[in-house]
């Protein structure tokens, strides 16, 4: 079954052909380029990205445009990259290791006061 | 060094460079995003005269008009800093650094969180997250979620996701707490409901609405409030349920919804499970406004504008020389006024780049954003216009202080 909405009522089709590979977490998956990290990773059934640094608990993406941090992976080798905002190529490696910063919605988030 | 730098690549951000392009100024657009459009990308909603407003379609009209005239773009790189220096505008990315004499904020909004117990779960995602990855990348947020708040935009958001193939199980409320107390009054949110009303084929709420135009209306009309919901695009909307927790082992597996009375008080025993793979929350948006605040603008809480807003003018200048600002960082409008604005400012930095001859084409950009406003289709706030008054008003009165100051 595909999560992916190939044809769209009002947006209409996509062209699904140019998938590229990538490895998360050392399994490989297919992506189509260009999208979204965050939204490969969905497409293949991970919602998983992290588990945070103190609790281990699991976390996924939030926000989808870069201002929860939510999404942070290592990206070929750098750390701290927000998933949602990074488009995939071939071969890419990303890892949900290495988080130093506590996020914001941890912190019950900026906006709540 | 630059002429102009455009932080930003939503509507106000690509109408503002495709202005100043258009009158010779050289731009260059600076986004953290991937793609041209910011926001309007989502977008997808049906115009009263029939026809799709398609907001991948818009952004990329734009996006190719801002390249053809030249404009520069940087995706990809997320402005950290931005401070005065010597006169330039001094603009820090994760990259590389920027200087220019002109600088437009149009950073748009950001949505605010409502913490509900269970919610840093994966599958747990705001309602814009799912827009986006439903109408942009196209990937189902789930096969079947609930969505916790119930505003304009989770209802629009609900019946674009439907569009899509994607189950909404309900509309629904959070549990009221100290902080989500707005948001779980019924009340309140009936009030903010009657704003989308109009697109709305069911006549409980399309008459509803006309009905509880006043408070006493309102409460009778909550009282009265079907127990088992109306529908709206044939989607449950339960004002007289919140959810209470949303569970699962490792992801999302479903929320405990509950009854409530009037004051958003759970009855007790009420409780049901609504077995779903995602939860969306919706808690409205705010302008996004760090970049105006590092740089040491002005600011004013403008609740009709949705929260704190820079202080600026009609013309979109803020009181810090050659720094300007378009578009929801203003306040919470939808895109049609944010590319109004987006002119407006596009004009203006034209103008401090010293073309001559656009006063009186600033002078309709303003009456045109007015008009704009006037006939929009989604309305986020009822006592916008108010708002934007209200600014003004600072505004006037900064200048005078400021006057006064100089006077002595
Ligand atoms: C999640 C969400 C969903 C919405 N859905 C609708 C809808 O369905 N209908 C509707 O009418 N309105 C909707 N709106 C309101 C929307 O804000 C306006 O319609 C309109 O898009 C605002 O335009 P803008 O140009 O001001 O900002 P935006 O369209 O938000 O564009 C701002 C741009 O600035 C970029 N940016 C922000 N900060 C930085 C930074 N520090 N560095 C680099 N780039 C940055 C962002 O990546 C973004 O591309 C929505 C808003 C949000 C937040
Ligand atoms: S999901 Fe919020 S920053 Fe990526």
């Amino acid at each position: 079954m595909t999560r992916r909405i190939l044809d769209h009522p009002i947006l209409g089709k996509i062209e699904d052909k140019n998938y590229v590979s990538f490895t998360f977490n050392h399994k490989v998956y297919k992506g189509l380029e260009n999208e979204s990290l965050a939204a490969a990773l969905l497409a293949n059934g991970i919602r998983t990205l992290r588990h945070h640094e103190e609790s281990g608990s699991p976390r996924g993406f939030y926000c989808n445009i870069g201002h929860c941090y939510e999404c942070r992976v290592s990206v070929d080798g750098q750390q701290g990259i927000r998933a949602c905002l990074t488009p995939l190529k071939e071969g890419m490696i990303a890892e949900s290791s290495g988080q130093l910063q506590t996020s914001s919605k941890e912190d019950g988030g900026l906006e709540n006061e | 060094m630059n002429n102009t730098i455009i932080i930003g690549s939503g509507p106000a951000g690509l109408t503002a460079a495709v202005t100043c392009a258009e009158n010779g100024v050289d731009v260059v657009v600076i986004d953290e995003y991937m793609i041209a459009g910011g926001r309007l990308l989502g977008q997808l909603y049906e115009e009263p005269n029939g026809s799709w407003w398609n907001g991948i379609k818009e952004s990329t009209t734009l996006y190719e008009k801002a390249i053809n005239l030249g404009v520069k773009f940087h995706f990809n790189t997320a402005v950290n800093n931005i401070e005065q220096s010597n006169g330039l505008w001094v603009v820090y990315t994760e990259k590389d650094t920027f200087y220019t004499s002109n600088l437009l904020l149009a950073t748009g909004a950001a949505e605010s969180p409502v913490p509900v117990p269970g919610w840093t779960l994966p599958g747990v995602m705001s309602v814009g997250a799912a827009q986006v990855m439903t109408n942009v990348q196209r990937v189902k947020p789930g096969e079947r979620g609930v969505i916790i708040g119930v505003n304009v935009l989770s209802a629009v958001i609900a019946m674009e996701l439907q569009l899509a193939g994607v189950e909404i199980a309900c509309l629904t409320l959070p549990k009221r707490n100290r902080i989500t107390m707005k948001a779980g009054d019924p009340r309140k949110v009936l009030d903010s409901l009657l704003h989308v009303s109009h697109m709305a084929p069911s006549p409980f709420v399309r008459y509803g609405s006309k009905l509880m135009k006043n408070d006493f209306m309102k409460k009778l009309g909550v009282n009265f409030y079907p127990k088992k919901g109306v529908k709206m695009w044939d989607i449950p909307i339960q004002l007289r349920k919140a959810v209470t927790k949303i569970y699962g082992e490792d992801e999302v597996e479903g929320v405990t919804l509950a009854t409530i009375n009037a004051d958003g008080e759970v009855v007790s025993g009420s409780e049901e499970h609504i077995p779903v793979d995602f939860v969306c929350i919706a808690g409205g948006l705010y302008p996004l406004a760090e970049l105006a605040a590092v740089a040491g603008c002005p600011f004013y809480l403008v609740e009709e504008l949705g929260g704190y807003v820079p202080l600026h003018n009609e013309r979109m200048e803020t009181p810090l020389e050659g720094l300007y600002v378009a578009g929801n960082i203003t306040g919470i409008e939808g895109a049609k006024v944010a590319a109004a604005q987006g002119t407006t400012a596009g004009l203006s930095m034209a103008h401090r780049s010293g073309i001559k001859g656009l006063d009186n084409t600033i002078n309709d950009s303003i009456k045109m954003t007015e008009q704009t406003r006037n006939s929009a289709p989604i309305q986020f706030h009822p006592e916008i216009e108010v708002g934007r008054k209200k600014i003004l008003q600072q505004w006037e009165a900064y200048q005078s202080t400021k006057r006064e100051s100089i006077c002595y």
